[in-house]
């Protein structure tokens, strides 16, 4: 075991190294290529075993993926933003095959209009699809998961895709110290991919993916998918504390932090969250009672560990980096169905949207929003949902609309 | 915590200087986050790059609003707005600017209430091909200035980040990040290292409820033609690339084929270069058959051209 500085791009790469993995088939996109690059040179230099081929798109990739991990090798593969959408027909494919294999997903803002910077509506468009979702903050957390996603993944009580998300930038080119876990203790938490039946090969051929008529049968095998993600909950809890006993390292479904005693709770995924726990530490420094709960496991919803977090707190600020068009929040309405009925719900579940494309969010944002968490819990009314949006922001916006004014003026157009 | 930021250009080795520093600190037995910060462009642009370093585990992320120390590689970006050299700088903000210019007179220029000083490692620096060492003599020179990285871990950084670059590419580094270091000896330890936002007293920020905008005004469209034209990319060059007209054949098709940015234009069937958008990538320089294409860094062709214009003047 060493301790190195790795970037998030690097800890995924060494997650794939470290999982012994069979294939890889790769197509290059900002900020994900890196990981494909390191896996390239590896195996280049002959210091990793296994085969990349780069694909003419994100569609026959995740195609590839599926397909080979059909035939009982281990696959690993990476992507970001519009690949991941532009592979969304292979995922929801792939899935129903119940091939597994693990995704990494450098997480990116969509267009239009087009950005490089991260927020989550990439891997949330995903949410869906019938691939697992794990979350994370922090470039260990990405090596960490990458090893555990293949545990969950290959379970036979789960057998599906596994995707291990990262926001592009504040983990994938962000460097910190990353653990390395030996080779072979790697090796063996890992395991050996055992495909049992679904092993698919060329000389004993058999169909993969049947046409259903009727919604009988489809309701059936699309349940059965829905059952075996469920039974990622479990599964999950499982690898969780045997990697814990392993490495020393516990990342549980759902990260409390200093939520003991919290009358006041941050909800967040991802990255950002890191940001809240320094709120955190500085609002409990002037004597709040304040935490934050960030759930790694997205898909399956660990809905009971969430539940059990959010009991009886007075209040709960739900910050979504992620909107989703008509409705808000993705993560304020899945918590909101969680909760919804219990006689220990939190009064107050506000909703706040921030960090859409990258927009950074500052410490005193989050002290900001605990604030009104707090007001709202005192008066008992809950706040509208809020976009952290600053008077300056938009006054730049304004800026760049006199220009587009002008443009058109110069064009001809008088109606303005 | 310390927060560190460096400014330069694409190839000036802002994120392999981030890279010797933090390894630096992280050697040092710092906690330790580095990353470079860039968008679409490419080699002449502005970049940045960023180190925190604290004894506890690192939860602040992405960029330094107020950095300890800002290091401009490039003096020629002070004065470019995209490149944010100035952004969050207090009076607690150390700045080093690699400069030929004395300290006082950038000081004064910029009206900084805080320390400034140069590191005149530009002066040497004509050759394109000594632009990445650059970022090493920064390192060095940060190093020296936080006052806690001996030159023990400087020499072990600079070795573990370019080892697959050679040892001459090492040992030039080496000389050039150990001779900044070296030069900053009376300023070591300058850097002070900032505090944590408090949550008593903190500022409030200037949330609004977005308007309602129609789609005329809302989608991201732009209404006028050509727009990039009004993109200065040639703010990006360190070289010139100069024609001399005595021995330009006039063969313009050859180099105005070959430039990827269509900046070279035909007027009266000679080639002429418009630099404002040149972004000095030198393939014309390559290409053209009778070598009538010169290689000037840029500083020393406005140099040129100022003289030439306070010449021309009566």
């Amino acid at each position: 075991m060493k301790r190195i500085l790795l970037t998030g791009n690097g800890a995924a790469a060494w997650g794939a190294r470290l999982a012994t993995v069979d294939y890889v088939p790769a197509f290059p996109i900002t900020p994900q290529t890196e990981i494909i690059e390191t896996l390239a040179n590896w195996i280049d230099a002959g210091e990793m075993a296994g085969r990349l081929v780069t694909m003419e798109s994100e569609h026959s990739m995740i195609t590839a993926a599926g397909s080979a991990a059909a035939t009982g090798v281990r696959v690993f593969s990476a992507t970001s933003s519009q690949g991941l959408l532009y592979a969304m027909e292979m995922l929801y494919t792939v899935s129903g095959w119940r091939a597994p294999f693990v995704l990494v997903n450098v997480s990116r803002g969509l267009s239009a209009p087009i950005t490089l910077e991260p927020d989550h509506n990439d891997i949330l468009a995903a949410r869906d699809s019938g691939c697992l979702q794990i979350h994370c903050a922090s470039c260990q957390e990405v090596l960490d998961s990458t090893l555990m996603a293949y545990r969950l993944a290959e379970d036979e009580r789960v057998r599906l895709p596994v995707i291990v998300n990262l926001d592009g930038f504040y983990l994938s080119f962000t460097r910190e110290p990353v653990e390395i876990p030996d080779a072979d203790a790697a090796r063996q938490f890992v395991g050996s991919f055992d495909a049992e039946n679904i092993r698919f090969r060329a000389s004993t051929p058999e169909s993969q993916a049947v046409a259903v008529l009727g919604g009988g049968p489809y309701s059936y095998f699309r349940y059965e998918t829905h059952l075996a993600a469920m039974n990622g909950l479990a599964v999950y809890d499982e690898i969780a504390e045997e990697f814990s006993e392993c490495f020393g390292r516990k990342h549980e479904a759902v990260e409390a932090y200093r939520t003991d005693d919290a009358d006041y709770l941050f909800v967040m995924m991802g990255s950002f969250a890191t940001k809240a726990r320094e709120a955190v530490d500085r609002l409990r420094e002037e004597g709040w009672a304040v935490g934050l709960v960030r759930p790694r496991l997205l898909r399956p919803l660990p809905a009971a560990h969430l539940q059990l977090l959010l009991a009886n707190r007075k209040g709960v600020a739900v910050i979504d980096q992620n909107i989703s068009m008509g409705m808000g929040g993705v993560l304020h309405s899945e918590l909101a169905s969680v909760l919804y009925g219990r006689n220990d719900a939190p009064p107050v579940l506000a909703s706040f949207i921030g960090g859409l494309g990258g927009r950074d969010i500052s410490t005193e944002e989050f002290f900001e929003m605990a604030e009104m968490v707090r007001q709202a819990a005192d008066t008992g009314v809950t706040p509208p949902p809020r976009l952290l949006y600053t008077k300056t922001e938009l006054r730049e916006v304004r800026k760049l609309q006199v220009i587009a004014q002008v443009e058109r003026q110069q064009l001809g157009e008088t109606d303005d | 915590m310390y927060r560190i930021r460096f400014h330069g250009r694409g190839g000036q080795g802002m994120k392999t200087a981030s890279r010797i520093l933090g390894t630096a600190f992280f050697l040092e037995g710092y906690e330790v986050q580095d990353a470079p910060r860039y968008g679409a462009e490419r080699r002449g642009a502005p970049i940045f790059a960023y180190v925190r370093a604290d004894r506890a585990l690192i939860n602040e992320r992405g960029i330094i609003r107020h950095p300890d120390l800002v290091i401009v590689a490039d003096d020629s970006l002070v004065p470019v707005p995209a490149a944010g050299v100035l952004a969050g700088i207090t009076d607690h903000t150390l700045m080093l600017i690699n400069s030929a210019e004395k300290a006082d007179l950038w000081k004064e220029r910029l009206n900084h209430s805080g320390a400034i000083l140069t590191l005149p490692v530009v002066a040497d620096v004509t050759d394109r091909g000594e632009l990445p060492y650059v970022g090493a003599a920064c390192a060095g020179a940060a190093a020296r200035l936080t006052g806690v990285i001996t030159e023990v871990a400087l020499e072990q950084a600079i070795k573990n980040e370019l080892a697959e670059l050679g040892t001459a590419v090492v040992d030039k580094n080496l000389h050039n990040a150990l001779a900044a270091y070296r030069a900053m000896a009376s300023h070591a330890g300058q850097v002070e290292e900032g505090g944590l936002v408090s949550a008593a007293g903190y500022q409030i920020p200037d949330w609004i409820d977005l308007p309602f905008d129609d789609a005329r005004i809302s989608a991201p469209t732009i209404h006028a033609a050509a727009t990039s034209v009004m993109v200065k990319t040639g703010l990006w060059r360190t070289q010139r690339p100069v024609i001399d007209y005595a021995h330009c054949k006039g063969c313009w098709w050859v180099c105005s084929s070959y430039c990827p940015d269509g900046a070279i234009n035909i007027v009266e069937a000679k080639p002429v270069i418009d630099y404002d958008h040149c972004k000095g990538c030198m393939i014309c320089v390559a290409q053209c058959p009778p070598h009538a294409i010169a290689a000037v860094p840029e500083k020393q062709a406005q140099e040129e051209e100022a003289r030439s214009v306070i010449g021309e003047s009566p």
